[in-house]
């Protein structure tokens, strides 16, 4: 996995996200085994209290569980990995409506823009 | 939890200059330490004390509740900031001499690890570039299942490929209940590997913290913070 770090915010937050990004893109799948927190912290170069921290907090959001001894996995509903997808997909959408409307597109105008890009993205 | 490493007052002076003006320290174990601070500003002397290399002017140092001697130097791995290592060695006779010195040396893993980076255990240190011989010793104290690892500058001077080997080979093997202390001025790479930092100025604590509680409380990286605390 590919993982990038920014200066202005907890490690552990950044982990969360990209975690929870690569388990809704499918990096990791529906009930997959994790490695262990040591080998995921040395994956990413953090300290492995900082991946213990952020596999906890996705522990308590429910897209990971831990089974005793047997280790953690993450899990096996899809429906809670697709309401994930879902919340991230809603908060990209609205960075960027906010930058549109930044750049003075109404929705009408983002709509047709979007209309008229359409061949360029289903390439 | 018990310190691991605690500084009382702990005083170093060389001739009329205070290298440490008395400081207080506590650091617990299962943590990894950043002791960091610009050139001249007492780590190497702290990392020294703790090592017993040093015996303070003043106040005093323990290292599991106990003062440096024999017994500590048996918890305690330690890469100096040179080698320390005859260079006349091969990888396996640097290997011997660890296995008996150190009874928590964990030869299976310092060979593995050799074996890993295709380093024949007959060359001889002479004989090998900068990085591999900065390599090899850090593979022998990490192979060490101490309580306490002190790393003076482990990262000085070498490439970023090596730089990464020599971080993720910390992260790998510390054993997971020791603390871990890294002495450097190169802050930005080491930064995201830090449970908490200790900023040291002119032989005084100046600031320890975690490093998440930093980002999360000043909005920048300990790298900014530092550049900042350290401004002419």
């Amino acid at each position: 996995m590919e993982w990038q770090f920014r200066g202005d915010v907890p490690i552990y937050t950044q982990l969360c996200e990209q975690l929870t990004l690569a388990i809704v893109a499918g990096a990791f799948s529906p009930g997959e085994r994790l490695p262990t927190v040591r080998e995921m912290a040395v994956d990413a170069g953090v300290n492995p209290n900082t991946m213990q921290r952020a596999l906890s907090e996705l522990e308590r959001s429910g897209l990971v569980y831990t089974q005793r001894t047997a280790g953690r996995y993450v899990t096996e509903s899809v429906e809670r990995i697709e309401a994930e997808r879902q919340r991230i997909a809603e908060t990209r959408a609205r960075e960027f409506l906010a930058a549109m409307e930044k750049l003075g597109y109404d929705h009408a105008g983002t709509v047709d823009l979007l209309e008229q890009m359409r061949g360029e993205w289903m390439q | 939890m018990s310190s691991i490493l605690e500084c009382k007052a702990l005083q170093k002076r060389y001739g009329l200059k205070d290298a440490l003006c008395g400081i207080n320290l506590s650091l617990e174990p299962g943590r990894i330490i950043g002791l960091l601070g610009p050139n001249g500003s007492g780590k190497t002397t702290l990392i020294k004390l703790a090592c017993g290399l040093l015996t303070p002017t003043g106040g005093e140092i323990l290292i599991d509740g106990q003062k440096p001697s024999k017994e500590t130097k048996a918890i305690v791995s330690y890469l100096p900031e040179r080698m320390a290592l005859p260079t006349w060695m091969t990888a396996k006779q640097a290997m011997d001499y660890y296995q008996d010195f150190y009874s928590d040396f964990r030869r299976d893993t310092a060979e593995d690890m050799l074996a890993r980076l295709g380093l024949d255990e007959r060359q001889t240190i002479r004989s090998m570039s900068k990085g591999m011989r900065e390599k090899l010793q850090l593979i022998l104290v990490m192979s060490r299942a101490a309580k306490l690892y002190l790393l003076d500058e482990p990262i000085g001077g070498v490439d970023p490929a090596t730089r990464d080997y020599i971080l993720k080979t910390i992260i790998g093997n510390y054993n997971e209940d020791a603390a871990v202390v890294i002495s450097t001025h190169l802050i930005a790479d080491v930064e995201q590997v830090l449970d908490e930092v200790v900023f040291l100025r002119q032989g005084n604590v100046v600031l320890h913290r975690s490093v998440d509680d930093i980002r999360e409380a000043e909005g920048k990286s300990v790298d900014e913070l530092f550049r900042q605390v350290f401004a002419y």
